[in-house]
């Protein structure tokens, strides 16, 4: 079969593995009862935790885009289509990617890293020993938890990013505010930020459902851990960057087919 | 294979590493599928059940694994009483009684504050043990339980092995390497070799097994494709 055959086998290995996590993580969740404590310590670890990062994103990915957006425009004395420009980009793509992409990596990673360890020192085997279903109990709340908290990290970028886009074209470059403002509003409509949790809720099912795959089908030994984890972050990256593409072409197709 | 353990009787499994003896203990425990052959407990079929169909079996096996598989994000409290509360107690005075007992039972008595982390090998074992028998099971697996440890402690995990099955009248299989621990606690030892019980019997009728295979098990002696150098 070859090199590449080989390859072509393990991706398709890959995909269904994770689809059949995915299927069976819908499952446990409306067949056992929740664990909320679970669910709650992965929510501070993920939502809580993850804001600093994501704030800073938020706000430098404004700042910049803003700048950028002033450079080019300012040609053309269209000064005023800055604001407008600014927050349909950071709804549309730079907000939901970003921030996925700094999920994928920090808590993607995190989760891979957790649940290969438990799977190399038994302690899935043990779950199970105990009578518990290891998807229930380790891919259920850490699903859910970054399935419910990177729309609302996603949103508080937006804010920042919008906000100091704000800052930056008024402040720094002197475009009228009320200009800036009153374009932002005119020409950003719902479904722009509607884009944006759509595309953070479906690129946290994706960043969950490969990570915790990953994690839990690691091969023995710690050097498997660095793989797996090494594999999750970029599997997970890779995945959310190219189904962004086919996610911009469907949700611009039914929000805009009017 | 074939392999009968009646009830509060101690059975060890010996054989070469790689044989296939932890692969047995996954087998009984439900956690592999076999490929063929079957799995009876109390008289249940157990082969081929769903993960949600084996959990009431699991409860009545517990399994101490090689590495003690103690979850690291709990402390021993928490350890202990996670197999209490996934059968749905809550009350915390009946928690904390039951793993004070536990505790007790295997002389670590106070060590519920603290974590996986800061215990040695050999009291992760106890505490592995006492979570895996805290729900009184009708049969216990230990997958090496001396391997690791220097030979004081590893006499300390004997004398509880059987001081437990003595306890609760439970059934054991214990896969071991350590000839010395075999001994101790095996009401009869099987050899496992290429996939099946080469020879079975008492510990005195092991020691006098003349056949070669079982001869150099047990003694700890290397011949033929074995030596090196």
């Amino acid at each position: 079969m070859g090199k590449f055959g080989g390859l072509i086998v393990r991706a398709c290995e890959t995909v269904g593995g994770v689809f059949l996590l995915f299927a069976d993580t819908l499952r446990s969740l409306f067949r056992y009862r929740l664990r909320w404590d679970q669910l709650w310590e992965q929510m501070y670890f993920i939502g809580i935790r993850s804001q600093v990062v994501v704030l800073t994103t938020g706000a430098f990915t404004g700042a910049v885009f803003a700048a950028q957006v002033w450079f080019q425009f300012k040609r053309f004395g269209m000064e005023s289509a800055i604001g407008p420009t600014v927050s349909i980009a950071m709804c549309r793509e730079l907000g939901p990617v970003l921030v996925c992409l700094l999920l994928a990596g920090r808590v993607g990673a995190a989760m891979a890293a957790e649940l290969s360890s438990m799977k190399i020192t038994e302690q899935v085997d043990a779950l199970r020993a105990l009578g518990v279903y290891p998807t229930e109990y380790l891919v259920v709340p850490r699903f859910l938890a970054l399935v419910i908290s990177a729309p609302v990290l996603t949103a508080l970028a937006l804010v920042t990013g919008i906000g100091v886009g704000y800052f930056v074209a008024v402040q720094i470059f002197g475009v009228d505010g009320a200009y800036y403002w009153d374009n932002t509003v005119k020409y950003t409509d719902r479904k722009d930020v509607a884009i944006a949790l759509i595309k953070a809720t479906i690129f946290a099912i994706i960043i969950a459902s490969i990570s915790c795959y990953k994690g839990m089908n690691c091969p023995p030994g710690t050097a498997g851990v660095g793989k797996t984890t090494t594999e999750a972050v970029v599997n997970a990256s890779l995945a959310l960057l190219i189904s962004n593409f086919f996610l911009t072409v469907l949700l611009n197709a039914v929000l805009y087919s009017n | 294979m074939n392999l009968k353990v009646a009830g509060g009787e101690k059975v060890v499994v010996i054989g070469r590493s790689g044989c296939g003896k932890s692969v047995m203990l996954r087998h009984i425990m439900g956690l592999l599928q076999p490929d063929g052959g079957e799995v009876f407990f109390e008289g249940t079929k157990l082969t081929g059940l769903s993960e949600e169909a084996w959990n009431p079996y699991r409860r009545k096996i517990g399994m101490l694994f090689q590495g003690a598989a103690l979850f690291d994000s709990l402390s021993v409290f928490e350890n202990l009483a996670f197999p209490l509360r996934e059968e749905g107690e809550k009350n915390d005075r009946v928690l904390r009684d039951k793993v004070a007992e536990s505790l007790k039972i295997v002389s670590l008595a106070g060590a519920e504050a603290k974590m996986p982390a800061e215990l040695s090998g050999g009291m992760k074992k106890r505490v592995a043990l006492a979570r895996a028998v805290i729900r009184r099971p009708d049969l216990m697996l230990y997958d090496e339980p001396t391997t690791g440890l220097d030979p004081v402690v590893a006499d300390s995990i004997n004398r509880l092995i059987l001081h437990l099955g003595k306890m609760f009248g439970m059934a054991s299989i214990v896969v071991t390497h350590d000839m010395v621990s075999a001994r101790m606690v095996g009401d009869r030892i099987a050899y496992l070799h290429d996939g099946k019980i080469y020879f079975e019997g008492t510990p005195e009728q092991v020691d006098r097994c003349e056949d070669p295979l079982v001869r150099d098990f047990v003694r700890g002696h290397a011949s033929g494709m074995d030596v090196i150098g």
